[in-house]
C-alpha cells in the first residue's frame, strides 16, 4: 500500500477514472458477462475506494484493485437481487483473480479491443454501433451523443438499451475475431470511427460550439485502436483524419461557408496533424499491404505537401486514385479521378471523364457530379451548360453549406449574362 | 445455445442453375447437414414444399377460419428450417456462413427464447388455481 494523503484521493480517484474507467468497464464485462452490471459494478468500486484508500492507503495496482472490487459489488447486487436467482451461480464459481500485477497488461488490452468489436458487430445496426461505442468506449453521455446526432436523448438511450439487449439475448459474444474473420470486422469498426469523424467534420454550422467534439472523439478512438492493432488500414485510417482535421480551421469561413481545397489558407493548415499524419502514411505504405483508408490518406498527404495548389502532384494524385478504383470501386473514386485529370490535363479532359460517368445513370442523383460538371463548364466558358449543371446539384445537393456555396456559384454566372431574363426560376430550397 | 435459421431460396437465381449444378447443390447442402449432425451442431431441421401448398388456419369473428394462401413468397421463398446448437451468435454465423445453401439466398439465424422461466411461472399459476 502506497502511503497517500487522504485529502489526495478523491483527485486520484478523479484521474484514475479518466484514464482507465474504460479499461476497468472493459475488463468488468468480461467478468461479469452484461454491460449493465459492468458499469454499475463500476461504479460501486470507486464510491469503495472513496471510503476504504483513505482509511487503508492506495493499492499496489489500483486498477485490479477496481477491478475485482467492482466484481464482487456486482456480484452483491445479483444476490440482493432475487429474479437473477439463476444466473448468480455461474458467477460466483468464477475463479478469483487475485490481484492481478502488471503481468495482465495484455488480458486488460485485449478486453479494450474485445470492447470495440462488439459495439461495431455486424449484428448490430450502424446507428447502434455508433451510439454504442461512443457510450462504452469513449464514454460520452447520452445526452453529450444525442446532442451531437441531433435526436433526442429519449431515442438515443432507447438505441443503446435495444444494442444492449441484442448482444445479451442474441449470444455475441466478448471475444476477439480470429484470424479469418479479422479482416472484415476490422473494417466494421473502421467505418464506424470514421463515421464518427465525419459527423464532427461535416457539421460545420454555427451551432458546432454547443456539440462535442466528434472529429477529435474519432481521431482519440484511432489512435487507442492502433495502438492495440497495428495494422495498416488502421494507420490509414488515423493519417486520413489527421489530415482531413489539419485543414478545419480553413474549410469554412467566417460565415460558415464552405471554401474549396484550392482556395484554403494553407499557411493555416496545423503542421503538427500533417507531420503525423504523413508518417503514418508511409508506415501504412511500407508494409505492403495498402487498403482502401492508407490511400486515401496518401492522397490527402500529397494535397497536404504542396504548398499552393499549383504545387499540387496531380499525377500522383491520379496514380492514387487509379489504385483506389482497382481495389475499392465507387463512383465517387472515379469522380475524384476526373477532377484530378481535369486538374493536369485541363477542364476538357476532366468533363470527358465526368460525362462517360453521368451516362452510367447510377451517378443521376448524386449532387457532386453535376456540381464537378458545372465547375468544368464553368471553366470552359460554356456558361449556360454550367449554369444548368448548377441547377441540377442544388435540386440534389442536401448540406447547407454546400448548397449555398453552389447559389454564391450560380449569382455570380449570371451576373455574366446579359440578359437574365431568359433563366427559368431558381429553386433555393433544398431538394 | 440453440439458434433457429430460416433458409430462403432465390427463386430466380435458383431456375437460372441447370439440372446437374442444381443436383451438385443439394448434395453439397446435404452433405453440409450431415457434416452438423456428425459435429453435434444440428438440432433438427426440414425442408419446406412450396408456398403454394402453404394453408392459413387464423381465429376471425369468434371462429377458426381456415384459407389457402397466404402466396406472400415471390422472390425469395422460405425453403426451408434448421436449428444449431452453437457457443454463441459468432458461432452460429460462422457455422451458417459456410453452409452451400447460403449461395442460393439469405438465412436468418435467430436466438431461440429460454422459455424454462415461463414455462415454470405458468405450472405454478396452473397448480395454484386447482
Amino acid at each position: 500500500m502506497a502511503s497517500i494523503a487522504p485529502d489526495d484521493i478523491p483527485p486520484l480517484l478523479e484521474s484514475l477514472f479518466r484514464s482507465d474507467s474504460r479499461r476497468i468497464l472493459a475488463s468488468l464485462i468480461r467478468l461479469l458477462g452484461d454491460f449493465d452490471l459492468a458499469e454499475d459494478g463500476m461504479h460501486d468500486a470507486f464510491t469503495a475506494a472513496l471510503e476504504s484508500w483513505p482509511r487503508d492507503g492506495v493499492p499496489d495496482h489500483p486498477r485490479a484493485w477496481l477491478v475485482s472490487t467492482g466484481r464482487f459489488k456486482a456480484i452483491d447486487r445479483l444476490r440482493r437481487s432475487a429474479r437473477f436467482n439463476t444466473s448468480i451461480d455461474g458467477l460466483a464459481e468464477l475463479p478469483d483473480e487475485g490481484t492481478p500485477g502488471p503481468v495482465e497488461e495484455d488480458r486488460v488490452e485485449d478486453d479494450r479491443l474485445r470492447l470495440v468489436f462488439i459495439c461495431c458487430h455486424p449484428a448490430l445496426s450502424p446507428e447502434a454501433s455508433i451510439a454504442l461505442t461512443l457510450r462504452e468506449v469513449c464514454g460520452l453521455t447520452t445526452e453529450a451523443i444525442a446532442r451531437a446526432f441531433l435526436i433526442p436523448p429519449p431515442t438515443l438511450a432507447q438505441r443503446i438499451v435495444r444494442a444492449k439487449a441484442k448482444i445479451r439475448e442474441a449470444g455475441i459474444p466478448y471475444e476477439l475475431p480470429g484470424q479469418v474473420e479479422l479482416p472484415d470486422r476490422l473494417g466494421l469498426v473502421l467505418k464506424v470511427v470514421y463515421l464518427v469523424f465525419n459527423e464532427g467534420y461535416s457539421a460545420s454550422s454555427g451551432e458546432a460550439v454547443t456539440r462535442p467534439d466528434l472529429s477529435g472523439e474519432a481521431i482519440r478512438l484511432g489512435r487507442q485502436l492502433l495502438e492495440l492493432l497495428p495494422d495498416p488500414e488502421v494507420m490509414g485510417l488515423l493519417a486520413l483524419m489527421l489530415l482531413q482535421e489539419s485543414r478545419r480551421a480553413t474549410r469554412a469561413s467566417a460565415s460558415g461557408d464552405l471554401v474549396l481545397l484550392e482556395d484554403q489558407d494553407r499557411s493555416r493548415w496545423d503542421r503538427g496533424l500533417i507531420t503525423e499524419g504523413k508518417a503514418l502514411v508511409k508506415q501504412a505504405l511500407a508494409s505492403r499491404r495498402v487498403g482502401p483508408y492508407a490511400l486515401q490518406a496518401a492522397i490527402a498527404a500529397v494535397h497536404a505537401e504542396a504548398v499552393e495548389p499549383s504545387a499540387t502532384d496531380w499525377s500522383l494524385i491520379i496514380g492514387l486514385y487509379t489504385l483506389l478504383a482497382r481495389i475499392a470501386p465507387s463512383p465517387v473514386v472515379d469522380l475524384n479521378r476526373a477532377v484530378a485529370v481535369a486538374m493536369r490535363d485541363g477542364p476538357e479532359a476532366g468533363l470527358d471523364l465526368t460525362d462517360t460517368l453521368l451516362s452510367g445513370r447510377k451517378m443521376e442523383e448524386y449532387h457532386l457530379v453535376h456540381s464537378v460538371r458545372a465547375d468544368l463548364c464553368r471553366r470552359l466558358g460554356r456558361t449556360e451548360e454550367a449554369l444548368a449543371s448548377y441547377r441540377q446539384a442544388l435540386r440534389l445537393v442536401q448540406q447547407e453549406p454546400e448548397r449555398r456555396f453552389l447559389e454564391r456559384r450560380v449569382a455570380e454566372l449570371q451576373k455574366t449574362i446579359p440578359d437574365p431574363v431568359e433563366l427559368a426560376p431558381l429553386r433555393t430550397t433544398r431538394g | 445455445m440453440k439458434y433457429i435459421c430460416f433458409g430462403y431460396l432465390d427463386v430466380h437465381q435458383w431456375s437460372k442453375l441447370t439440372q446437374d449444378e442444381q443436383n451438385a447443390m443439394i448434395d453439397a447442402c446435404i452433405a453440409y447437414d450431415e457434416g452438423l449432425k456428425r459435429d453435434g451442431h444440428w438440432g433438427g431441421g426440414e425442408g419446406l414444399q412450396g408456398p403454394e401448398t402453404a394453408t392459413m388456419v387464423r381465429f376471425q369473428h369468434d371462429k377458426v377460419s381456415v384459407t389457402d394462401g397466404p402466396y406472400a413468397e415471390t422472390k425469395e421463398l422460405l425453403g426451408g428450417l434448421l436449428i444449431l446448437e452453437a457457443r454463441d451468435l459468432n458461432h452460429a454465423i460462422h457455422l451458417i456462413s459456410n453452409h452451400p445453401g447460403v449461395k442460393m439466398g439469405p438465412w436468418e439465424v435467430r436466438p431461440a427464447a429460454d422459455m424454462t422461466q415461463m414455462i415454470r411461472e405458468s405450472e405454478q399459476r396452473r397448480s395454484a388455481s386447482k
